[in-house]
């Protein structure tokens, strides 16, 4: 049900970010979505694409740090209160967001969200007792196919 | 404003010993050093070692020439004997301790009995005399207080003096600033690098240095330049004097330029000078370019024999117009050793690297970057950052970058900027790293 995510640290300065995705970019390499996170030192990029393991090994032979970690696409209802909502389901099971992002896509009148939790097994568990949908590698990577 | 020329800094009872004829001053050089070597060589276990390796004792030091037959003591050896091992004194007859950076993570300690403050605070005097500050001065002391010598020093010295101290530290400019024109300062102490960061600052809040009544700089602690002074006295309407010392051997007041501002004069009758080449040790010629050794001729709680400074200079025998006897050693302008002087603090690179070492169990590659940004020291340490030390959020790199930072601030006493870089973004050489990339143009 867990998603993989790789994480670049990037130094905050002119082409640090263009490097890694012309790299990835020259190899075919597809970004799914994406999520910037910045300081006035240093950024992290996070990326989902299709072949984690082909991206890891690109990036790694420019010379980038790359760490894996799981995260978990949850759908959302795409009207207000829709996220509050979701976000109870994690507040009631006492569970901490690490960081979220968003999926550019929409199906219907759902949206899609990525979050990283500390402990991604016990989120989907709270999530799919809340009934919540969880979309894994597979159902992901169909709809993008559309 | 006062007429009597004994107040002027041509001659005051304190400054004496300034001016012995030269056989009295070798006469009591000599005297001073036998019983030097007499209480190191019975009182500290390192120092009567060394000698009856070398089959020599205190009775085979005949004429100061005999001063080369002593061996060498280095800043290793108080890092060894950390914390009291060379003391000739029992700790009761210790009035003061000090310390300073060692090569690694722990400080070099100082001691002084009650005799040895004394001759530290004439020293001082003296080098207030020297430059021409009497009683009636107000100096503003902006050297660190603290465990650093360079505050308390001057301290003392300037009280005994009978100048109006003010006891700032080191910092807060703006209020450097505000009490330089308030209170009339006519001296300030200070490394030179924070004079021009002052000169700077001054400018910018609209304060102009040169209507106020300041007219003597005392400035040391670090290594400076004639270019440094000639830009200090443009801007101002002061003196710019040199003034040398160390821990190890005191702190300031070991020597300091007179009215004439042609070197440093030693306070001989206190502090003996030597010049030697560095790698083979030998004493080299007057005027030649070498090490600085300087061996203790009073202190009591802590003597030194031949310790070797690291600073390069040389001696210089001529007679001075000002008509001191005492020789003038040549501005110290670099090192034999790879310490660092920021912001008047020694920083050696194994104790960065030491810190970044115990952070994290592993060293990461990293670079030491020297900057003076208006005048003032910045440090920097660039450190690359790993798989294993990249933690996926921004919250856990903020963190690793705090501890860095804590880690050598704790080590070195002087707050570092830590920034992460990518891998192999630092510079290598053939290979090997470059570990320190000092910018400051001197």
């Amino acid at each position: 049900m867990k998603l993989k995510q790789l994480s670049v640290f990037l130094e905050n300065r002119p082409g640090a970010l263009s490097g890694a995705c012309r790299g990835l970019a020259d190899a075919g390499v597809n970004l799914i979505t994406l999520c910037l996170a910045d300081t006035q030192q240093f950024g992290i990029l996070r990326l989902i694409v299709r072949d984690w393991a082909k991206a890891k090994e690109i990036l790694m032979a420019r010379g980038a740090v790359v760490k894996v970690t799981e995260v978990v696409a949850v759908e959302v209802p795409d009207r207000p209160g829709g996220l509050a909502d979701l976000l109870e389901v994690f507040e009631r099971a006492g569970i901490n967001v690490e960081y979220m992002y968003a999926f550019t896509v929409k199906q219907e009148d759902l949206g899609l969200l990525v979050f990283r939790f500390h402990d991604p097994d016990r989120a989907v568990a709270a999530l799919q007792a809340a009934a919540v949908k969880v979309v894994n590698e597979v159902e992901l990577f169909r709809r993008f196919d559309l | 404003m006062n007429s009597n020329r004994d107040l002027q800094g041509t001659f005051h009872p304190a400054s004496a010993p300034d001016y012995l004829p030269l056989p009295q001053l070798r006469q009591l050089q000599l005297q001073r050093l036998q019983s030097m070597v007499q209480r190191a060589y019975d009182r500290v276990p390192l120092y009567r070692g060394r000698m009856d390796e070398r089959q020599l004792t205190p009775a085979d030091i005949r004429s100061l020439g005999d001063i080369v037959r002593l061996p060498f003591t280095t800043k290793t050896d108080l890092r060894d004997t950390y914390p009291f091992g060379l003391f000739a004194s029992p700790l009761q007859e210790i009035v003061r301790f000090h310390a300073s950076s060692g090569t690694t993570g722990k400080p070099i300690v100082v001691a002084y009995t009650q005799e040895d403050v004394r001759d530290w605070t004439q020293a001082m005097m003296r080098s207030f005399l020297a430059c021409g500050l009497h009683s009636g001065d107000v100096i503003q002391n902006a050297y660190g207080y603290g465990l650093f010598t360079g505050g308390l020093g001057a301290h003392y010295g300037a009280e005994a003096l009978g100048a109006g101290v003010i006891p700032i530290s080191g910092g807060n400019t703006e209020r450097q600033i505000m009490i330089l024109k308030d209170f009339g300062v006519t001296a300030i102490c200070c490394t030179p690098s924070y004079f021009i960061h002052l000169i700077e600052r001054a400018r910018e809040m609209g304060v102009e240095l040169k209507t106020l009544p300041l007219r003597a700089g005392v400035f040391g602690a670090e290594p400076w330049t004639e270019g440094m002074r000639q830009r200090i006295e443009a801007e101002t309407n002061l003196k710019a004097y040199d003034i040398y010392g160390l821990s190890e051997i005191i702190g300031p007041g070991v020597a300091m330029e007179c009215l004439h501002q042609s070197g440093p004069h030693i306070f001989e009758d206190l502090f003996y000078p030597e010049v030697i080449d560095p790698s083979s040790g030998e004493p080299v010629a007057d005027g030649v370019e070498g090490e600085l050794v300087l061996t203790t001729l009073c202190k009591r709680a802590m003597p030194m024999l031949r310790y070797r400074t690291r600073d390069i200079s040389a001696l210089h025998e001529e007679t001075c117009a000002c008509g001191r006897t005492l020789r003038r050693i040549k501005r110290i302008s670099r090192r034999t050793d790879d310490m660092m002087i920021i912001r008047g603090v020694n920083v050696f690179p194994s104790q960065i690297e030491a810190a970044l070492l115990a952070v994290e169990g592993t060293l990461p590659h990293y670079q030491i970057v020297v900057d003076r940004v208006k005048g003032l020291d910045e440090l920097e340490i660039q450190v690359e950052v790993t798989a294993e030390f990249f933690g996926d959020t921004v919250g856990a790199l903020e963190q690793l970058r705090q501890r860095l930072s804590h880690a050598v601030e704790r080590v070195i006493g002087l707050r570092a900027r830590v920034r992460l870089v990518e891998p192999h973004t630092l510079q290598r050489s053939e290979g090997k790293a470059k570990r320190v990339l000092d910018k400051r143009k001197l």
